[in-house]
């Protein structure tokens, strides 16, 4: 579990995270949903420790990583995956050195052990094919999944994704959905996720953290996300009229005052 | 951010190489390949610019000496000083500047945009160590030995020229290469290679790492270090001239 106890942080004397508190759950996919500019991903690298907080504490199974000091930090940094906005691989390695690359760093084994738990991990993300190729020529999907490839070839305890989804279609969206999912629960390691994309918040939002300029508004899960009344919540998740309308429906819906399984087709007669 | 402020940044970026290694086995991996793209790498351009400036300076210098009293043999210790003292080792340092500069610079801010040096960090590895000092060392090894390299062949080329063009046959020249020699010239050139290879890969790395934005960003710090390095370059050159002849 992850704990962050009044976590502030700003830049140029303007505040970007103002006092936030919350706990992320082994085994659940926890996320973190905000408009862009809300502060999610400089959150984020304040739990991993790429930016340092101003003020408030950050706990990994109740070690303090904000008191740490730097060859702690080295230890608990090699228990932590993190899957970049951008992918971040290295452009001048194969896919296949890629994730090479922290086995190499990090692990004493012979050169066949470390090229057998490189192919697992490919299988696992369903890119066993995909050795010899470079970044360059792999289309954004498959570089987020080389990108998780490497996150968890080390066994890691936590995982961060940052925007996992950000750039794919909505069909690859899910499978990188669904693959984080899976690992979250196989493993059972504790993932956070930054999004702004309903159907990841839906599809996988174990537990829900909305940042709205800055600071926590809602935390809830995806169960009760749908029935929140908090208003900027709900402006944010249906911010178009469609969506709004779809919500209108599901919420009689819900309440039994129209048809569930009505016909479509009538109704736009 | 004033020049201070980027000075101390410097500094700590520096004192931020000196950590124990992750895996030396990978540090040396990195090492080699750096000495190879540097080194190597850079091997036709200095070539090509000792040759040429070598066989200037013979032209050149034989122009400028038209008095008879004047043996022609002082033509081949103007072009051998000249070319240890001064061309060699700060004219191949500038051009280089600008090759392994700019790439470095490039480098390291495209790394540092596309969040390769976080996704580093990440990993636990110390950037600054993994990243620049292979650089540094490669450099300091490297560039060096291409000075001695570029001392050969512009002598090498103001002898050949000398030869092919007749004004001044290879004999006079080979004879006037060794008299008046001071061997001290040569550890002259060696400390200011040194120095120039510190300054030609840790102020590009320094801009490179620290790149902000995107590629406008790049660009523009890849610009800076190339000026800030030729700069300094001759700052150091006069400081170390007066400072040791």
């Amino acid at each position: 579990m992850i704990t962050i106890n009044n976590i502030e942080k700003g830049f140029d004397g303007r505040p970007v995270i103002d006092k936030v508190s919350a706990e992320f759950e082994t085994g659940k996919c926890n996320l973190i949903i905000g408009a862009s500019g809300s502060g999610k991903t400089v959150l984020m690298k304040c739990l991993v420790g790429l930016i340092t907080p101003d003020a408030g504490e950050i706990g990994y199974d109740g070690e303090s990583f904000t008191n740490m000091d730097a060859e702690n930090r080295k230890i608990m940094r090699s228990k932590i995956g993190m899957l970049f906005q951008g992918s971040a691989l290295f452009d001048s390695m194969t896919v296949e050195q890629n994730i090479m690359f922290p086995l190499d760093m990090f692990t004493r084994g012979t050169r066949a052990e470390k090229q057998k738990r490189v192919d697992e991990v490919l299988d696992r993300v369903n890119l066993s094919g995909a050795h010899k190729k470079y970044p360059a020529e792999i289309s954004g999907g498959m570089k987020k999944r080389v990108g998780i490839a490497r996150a968890i070839v080390l066994n890691p305890q936590y995982l961060f994704c940052d925007e996992p989804n950000s750039g794919l279609d909505p069909q690859t969206s899910l499978v990188i959905d669904r693959l984080i999912k899976e690992i979250t629960t196989d493993y059972n390691i504790t993932t956070v996720v930054n999004t702004h994309d309903m159907n990841s918040v839906m599809e996988i939002g174990d537990r829900i953290l909305y940042m709205f300029e800055g600071h926590k508004e809602w935390e809830g899960t995806n169960k009760e996300i749908i029935f929140s009344k908090n208003e900027r919540l709900n402006n944010f998740i249906f911010a178009s009229e469609f969506l709004k309308d779809a919500k209108d429906m599901r919420m009689l819906e819900v309440r039994g005052k129209i048809d569930n399984n009505r016909n479509m087709d009538e109704l736009l007669k | 951010m004033n020049i201070f402020t980027r000075f101390g940044q410097f500094l700590l970026m520096i004192r931020g190489m000196f950590t124990r290694p992750e895996n030396i086995r990978m540090y040396w991996k990195e090492l080699m390949h750096q000495c190879s793209e540097l080194g190597i790498g850079s091997l036709g351009i200095v070539s090509i610019i000792s040759l040429f400036i070598g066989a200037v300076s013979t032209v050149q210098t034989a122009y400028q000496f038209v008095s008879p009293i004047i043996p022609r043999s002082v033509i081949a210790q103007i072009v051998r000083d000249s070319v240890i003292l001064e061309f060699a080792p700060t004219i191949t340092c500038i051009v280089l500047a600008g090759v392994v500069g700019s790439k470095i610079s490039s480098e390291l801010g495209n790394m540092r945009v596309s969040e390769q040096i976080d996704a580093l960090e990440m990993m636990g590895i110390n950037t600054k160590a993994y990243l620049i000092l292979p650089k540094i060392i490669a450099a300091m090894i490297t560039i060096p030995l291409l000075v001695i390299i570029a001392m050969t062949l512009g002598i090498w080329g103001g002898r050949f020229v000398g030869d092919v063009t007749g004004i001044l046959p290879h004999e006079i020249y080979d004879r006037g290469l060794v008299e008046s020699f001071v061997p001290y010239n040569v550890t002259f050139a060696l400390t200011k290679a040194y120095t120039f290879s510190f300054i030609i890969t840790a102020i590009p790395a320094y801009f490179g790492y620290n790149v902000r934005g995107g590629a406008l960003e790049i660009g523009r710090a890849s610009t800076t270090a190339v000026v800030v390095s030729c700069v300094i370059i001759l700052l150091a050159d006069y400081i170390l001239a007066q400072v040791l002849l």
